[in-house]
């Protein structure tokens, strides 16, 4: 590990904060426009900050071509733009962008940027892949790949998952853990697409999708928008809710060899080992700081391998980790409290920090019950709501960390603490 | 331009693609090449084709002839085929096989580690029986598809010739008997 410096002020470290988040209803058929879906994100964020439009005056994104840029719903919602960046990138991008909001009003290039992603990822562009997207022609470096049915993320990823059972004995009901907390934290989210608890039996007897993946190890494919909006710490405390105050970034932190990541192993170590360098550094804390982890669950195994690289275990024992307890509500460590990409819903990380935000606040939407401006009386009983629990708020949290993944060989990373 | 229909594909090489070019016209020999980097203080083999060295990022490059046998280092076996070609072909295999060339150099970790599917030795997409005996440890050998002029894709199959482990691991849980 690298040396933590905590005392040097450094790397922008708790200059800046997420002072508004904001999504849209995780639907299979939204009905409505990327350009829509967007609109409606930013403006919950806006609400959620008390936050004029005249006071943003930046504004970034990330797709794959699927989404709407910036400048139509900046028109929109009136918003008029010294700084906009729309950008290639789905997994880890939410991370990156953070940062490079900060860089962009630290430059003096704007002063407090709206970052969004949109996706119709059920009923537009499915991830995954459809009949149609995948008869597209295969050329160039997609002859190394997309020619042998090697295309989905799934497929992609398989030899690293597969590669990390045999190098160190991961078994698949280990890694089934996985959904298996996630589902319970979803049940307790009122708005998680899928509420239902499965079993570890659940899970390994799902469909095949691709060994070493079951239906259930893979996440939900949702439509919805999601949205936050970054300013510096000076201007964060002028609005309606406690900021959550940024700790550290990381940006697409990438293994060697990212044309093809295979040719340089072992191919069982994923990006998280050498984001760990950096983020820490940069936050000045290390893991066993953090509180709460929002480990990006594109599949089971991904919150499993990025845990693992990141040091919150030893490298090879990140089965015993993930269903070990420690990632459930009331462990040591919770992880992804919302239900995650597995359950609640899919826009590439963006829902993971939108959730820790709102556990940094003590605010997550739960069934418990509301006091008279509408604030959750939390009863930390993370039983579901038909037995008396519904909770799903962290107690005393202080600090949070969130895990993106783009591929194995590419991730980033965001390190927050309470405002 | 080398281009031709393959399981429901369009394959294509641009005429500008100089280094697939190159590579898939290899292959459409059935004689498979790799780049060598021309520094003789680098001279290491690259996969897959590239613009320069990964390791001494020379631009200089001779396409030489590489012994395409090796071991399987990790695959992935597709149940739940989302090309559409490939729904009639699962369970399929997408095989890594590290190749005894180069293996471990210039660092223990890295090696040429070539993507296919596994074929029989004719070169037909393999049946679960064949799909079976093969896992990580696996021995093998290359044959080639035919898509095109110009192009053809590498594939894997059982080396015959080569002992093979009595038995190649392979994810713990058995779907449709393989
Ligand atoms: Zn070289």
């Amino acid at each position: 590990m690298t040396d933590i410096d905590t005392t040097a002020d450094k790397y922008l470290r708790d200059k800046y904060a997420i002072i508004g988040v904001g999504e849209t209803t995780y639907t299979r058929g939204s009905g409505m426009t990327t350009r829509a879906l967007g609109t409606w994100a930013i403006k919950n964020a806006m609400d959620d900050a008390g936050i004029p439009a005249s006071e943003i005056d930046g504004m970034m994104s990330y797709s794959g071509n699927d989404s709407t840029a910036s400048p139509m719903l900046a028109g929109d919602l009136g918003i008029r733009l010294n700084f906009y960046m729309d950008v290639q990138g789905g997994g880890s991008s939410s991370e990156a962008l953070i940062g490079l909001a900060i860089g962009a009003i630290e430059a003096g290039m704007c002063e407090t940027v709206v970052v969004f992603r949109s996706m119709n990822g059920f009923s537009q562009v499915r991830i995954g892949g459809t009949g149609a997207r995948a008869s597209v022609p295969v050329g160039g470096d997609a002859l190394h790949a997309a020619a042998y049915g090697w295309f989905s993320a799934g497929q992609s990823f398989s030899p690293t998952f597969m590669r990390h059972m045999y190098d160190y004995g991961t078994t698949p009901e280990q890694v089934a853990m996985v959904k298996v907390i996630h589902s319970e934290h979803a049940s307790n989210n009122p708005k998680a697409y899928y509420k239902q608890r499965v079993t570890v039996e659940d899970v390994v007897n799902s469909r095949m999708i691709c060994k070493p993946l079951h239906l259930l190890d893979c996440c939900v494919e949702t439509d919805n928008a999601t949205a936050l909006i970054v300013t510096s710490v000076d201007k964060a405390y002028d609005y309606r809710n406690t900021p959550a105050r940024i700790l550290g970034v990381a940006g697409r932190v990438c293994k060697p060899r990212i044309d093809m990541h295979f040719q340089h192993g072992p191919i069982s170590t994923v990006a998280g080992h050498y984001i760990k360098d950096i983020i820490y550094r940069n936050a000045g804390v290390g893991p066993e700081d953090i509180q709460c982890t929002g480990a990006y669950d594109a599949f089971t195994f991904t919150s499993m391998l990025q845990l693992e690289d990141y040091g919150f275990c030893e490298k090879g024992e990140g089965g015993d980790y993930v269903s070990s307890g420690i990632m459930r509500l009331g462990g040591e460590r919770p992880n992804n409290t919302s239900g995650g990409h597995l359950c609640e819903g899919y826009t590439h990380g963006m829902n993971m920090i939108i959730e820790n935000v709102r556990q940094l606040r003590g605010e997550v939407d739960c069934y418990c019950p509301q006091d008279d401006n509408g604030k959750r009386i939390h009863s930390y009983n993370y039983a579901p709501p038909e037995e008396g629990g519904g909770c799903r708020q962290v107690p005393d949290l202080e600090i949070t960390q969130n895990l993106g993944w783009a591929m194995p060989g590419t991730g980033s990373s965001l390190i927050m603490r309470k405002g | 331009m080398p281009q031709g229909e393959y399981l429901g594909m369009t394959l294509t090489v641009l005429d500008l693609d100089n280094e697939n070019l190159a590579y898939f016209q290899h292959c459409a020999e059935h004689d498979f090449h790799l780049q060598r980097c021309v520094d003789p203080e680098c001279d290491l083999l690259r996969y897959p084709p590239g613009t320069a060295c990964p390791w001494c990022s020379g631009r200089e490059f001779n396409w030489v002839p590489v012994d395409a046998r090796g071991t399987v280092h990790s695959y992935g076996e597709v149940h739940h085929a989302i090309q559409p070609a490939f729904r009639e072909r699962a369970p399929y295999m997408i095989l890594l096989v590290e190749l005894d060339t180069q293996a471990g150099e210039p660092t223990e970790h890295e090696a040429l580690r070539v993507a296919g599917n596994l074929v029989d030795a004719d070169g037909n997409f393999a049946g679960p029986d064949l799909v079976k005996q093969v896992g990580i440890g696996s021995r093998m050998r290359m044959v080639f598809a035919d898509v095109a002029e110009g192009l053809s894709l590498p594939h894997w199959t059982l080396d015959e010739e080569a002992e093979q482990p009595e038995a190649p691991w392979r994810y713990p849980q058995e779907v449709n008997g393989v």
